[in-house]
């Protein structure tokens, strides 16, 4: 009997430190978890898209498809180049344009554009596409990923700030990241 | 000496480490296991251990940052002293870990070491090649040159696939919405802190499990392992048939790991440090990414399996391998070990490294990637141009500004994602290489917008041509009927 007291009350003791512990803890992980997943979260409350800047129209001569380059909208400070980000820029006519990005829609190698086959064609695995982005042949499943673009003041404004990846969620031609 | 023997006597009445480590060394091994078989693991920790030591070197001088990290490569390469050959260690001291490890996981699966009781030995060595493909990965991203930026991006690609939550699995890989400072700095944590302290964990529950349920004793056809009888069996066969691990085993690992150190010293100096290539910088396109050797057969999967299957393929077929691996010592704990009765096993092994190992080969030459610059680099042979006519060799340009060059190969240069068009004009006639052309189909693009009446007309005239010196060209039967005289003039195709 005595014996079960002792035990209790130590037990006790033990099981109010590990509960002391566990609440400790758990609120140690909070912030944890928060800062090792911040770079999901903040993508889903603010974005990383943004409006950025490519040039002044004339830069793009019609019917002529150029590489054009830009700063990533969210950049940290050691990014250094690897937050200049290549494009695909066609004018189709006027203020008609499409801008492609350079990762091939199979697994993302940059794909180069030839203006004599009016091809675009990736060195990786083979992909292809047609001059309007469309899929041509290899293995890509879809057509390039394309910006949504819009032309201001005579300069050529797109929404970019993401690696364009060929999950369903991934695809630029939705404005916003659709879900997580 | 007696005062060595005195410090050392000072320290072990404190630690008292002595008599485990002297029990460790001198544990009795079946006699049969001091084989040259036995000696790979062994080798796999020797290379973990210059790995960790190289690491730490290269740590000294390495920067993780994105926007210095090629820079400070470069001044290894060739403003420290010595550096190269750092780099140079580490880099074929990476190599050869995977390849030993994977030696000796197929020599344990193949010796069925994996049986009981060390089923989980083997469940704890599945983790340990994956963490040591882990480092590989990690290493490669570290190198952080064009190929470890698109190779990040090949990465991205395939976890973007997983349902539902990939675009969130790509920012948590990523640290941020693209490739950049973060991603480098995240895998330089792996590559550093994470999977090196997990590796050295899970190394010594390895060693441990060696160590207290014995070496496995080299199979003999017949000899069945049973659950009820195994531990006895074997501590009858170490007490009977034994010698102590140290010295009677241990010198064939130690001149194997003396020699595995000295072949990676020899590939270090003679091939020298891997890479970097250019500079990761995402607007320089002019790039043909190419994963490390380890990797090579996955590229080469990614190329071959049809689009539709691709997706399942990444995301399915790595779940069941390694679900696979670990629940093999509960299919199969008990029974033959030897190679010799396990005939499944002695084929699934041959399968998969002829597979691996044709995959790597194919990987090598990569035939699906489209040369890039063979349409203005390559020469078309003489003998292709020899007595042509002004319309056959116009055709020719169109070949080659066109960029058929680049995936169809003609005299052996040229791309080889498309068939060799050597004897082309044998195979198809004048109507169904224009079709061709202009329609694409069977994985070629449709070039009808991007050719002129005029340069189909040429092109086709220049393929016609295209057929070994005494076999004729293909031609429809029908085609003299539907058009008449003269239909079948186009110029080249003289007997």
């Amino acid at each position: 009997m005595s014996n079960e007291t002792m035990l209790t009350r130590r037990g006790l003791f033990m099981k109010i430190g590990m509960l002391f512990n566990g609440l400790v803890g758990t609120a140690l992980a909070v912030p944890i978890v928060q800062f090792l997943l911040s770079s999901v979260t903040r993508g889903r409350a603010n974005g990383y898209l943004s409006w950025v800047p490519l040039g002044h129209v004339n830069e793009f001569p019609e019917g002529q498809t150029r590489l054009a380059t830009f700063r990533n909208p969210y950049v940290m400070p050691t990014d250094g180049k690897t937050a200049d980000t290549a494009c695909w820029v066609r004018r189709v006519a006027g203020n008609e344009f499409q801008v492609f990005a350079v990762n091939c829609a199979h697994l993302g190698c940059p794909v180069r554009w030839f203006p004599q086959s009016g091809l675009f064609m990736c060195p990786c695995h083979g992909g292809a596409y047609y001059r309007d982005g469309s899929r041509a042949s290899g293995p890509p499943e879809r057509g390039l990923f394309e910006y949504p673009y819009k032309v201001e003041d005579g300069q050529i404004v797109i929404h970019a700030g993401e690696l364009p990846t060929p999950g369903p969620s991934a695809s630029l031609s939705t404005r916003k990241p659709s879900c997580a | 000496m007696r005062m060595i023997e005195r410090i050392g006597e000072w320290f072990d009445h404190r630690l008292q480490l002595a008599a485990p480590i002297r029990d460790a060394v001198e544990h009795p091994v079946p006699r049969n296991t001091a084989s040259w078989w036995y000696v790979f693991g062994s080798a796999a920790l020797t290379v973990f251990l210059l790995q960790l030591a190289t690491g730490i070197l290269l740590a000294l001088i390495y920067v993780p940052s994105a926007d210095q990290a090629w820079s400070s490569l470069q001044a290894l390469n060739h403003d420290i002293a010595l550096g190269w050959f750092i780099r140079a260690l580490h880099g074929w001291g990476s190599n050869f870990m995977v390849a030993i490890v994977l030696i000796h996981m197929m020599q344990v699966f193949l010796f069925g070491a994996y049986k009981f009781p060390r089923e989980l030995t083997w469940i704890v060595g599945v983790f340990l090649l994956l963490m040591t493909l882990g480092m590989a990965f990690t290493g490669q991203v570290l190198r952080f040159d064009q190929d470890a930026y698109w190779g990040l991006g090949i990465g991205a690609s395939i976890a973007s696939r997983v349902p539902v939550i990939g675009s969130a699995v790509v920012k948590l890989m990523l640290g941020g919405p693209i490739i950049a400072g973060a991603t480098l700095s995240r895998f330089f944590a792996l590559h550093v802190f994470v999977v090196p302290g997990s590796l050295i964990a899970f190394v010594g529950l390895h060693l441990l499990m060696v160590l207290k349920l014995g070496i496995n004793e080299w199979p003999m056809p017949g000899r069945i392992v049973k659950r009820a009888t195994y531990e006895r069996e074997y501590h009858e066969l170490t007490k009977n048939d034994g010698a102590p691990f140290v010295p009677y085993a241990i010198w064939k690992d130690m001149f194997f790991a003396a020699f595995i150190l000295i072949a990676v010293g020899a590939c270090a100096v003679y091939f020298g440090p891997f890479g970097p290539t250019g500079r990761p910088d995402p607007t320089i396109i002019q790039t043909v990414p190419k994963p490390d050797y380890f990797f090579l057969w996955l590229y080469a999967v990614l190329s071959l399996l049809p689009p539709s299957l691709e997706t399942p393929v990444l995301l399915v077929g790595p779940v069941i391998v390694i679900v696979g691996l670990l629940l093999l010592p509960f299919l199969s704990g008990e029974g033959e070990k030897s190679w010799k009765r396990r005939p499944i096993a002695v084929l699934t092994v041959l399968l998969i490294a002829i597979a691996l190992g044709t995959f790597t080969h194919l990987a090598e030459h990569a035939p699906w990637s489209p040369h890039m610059n063979a349409w203005s680099s390559d020469p078309l042979p003489d003998r292709m141009l020899h007595s042509t006519t002004a319309l056959e060799r116009q055709g020719a340009l169109v070949f080659q500004v066109k960029q058929c060059r680049n995936c169809h190969a003609l005299g052996e240069a040229g791309g080889e994602r498309g068939p060799t068009l050597d004897s082309v004009a044998v195979r198809l006639t004048q109507d169904q290489l224009i079709r061709q052309v202009i329609q694409g189909g069977g994985n070629m693009p449709a070039y009808g917008k991007n050719l002129s009446p005029a340069e189909t007309t040429a092109l086709v005239a220049f393929l016609g041509t295209l057929h070994p010196a005494g076999q004729a060209p293909a031609r429809d039967d029908s085609r003299e009927t539907v058009l008449g005289d003269g239909a079948d003039k186009r110029p080249g195709l003289q007997p």
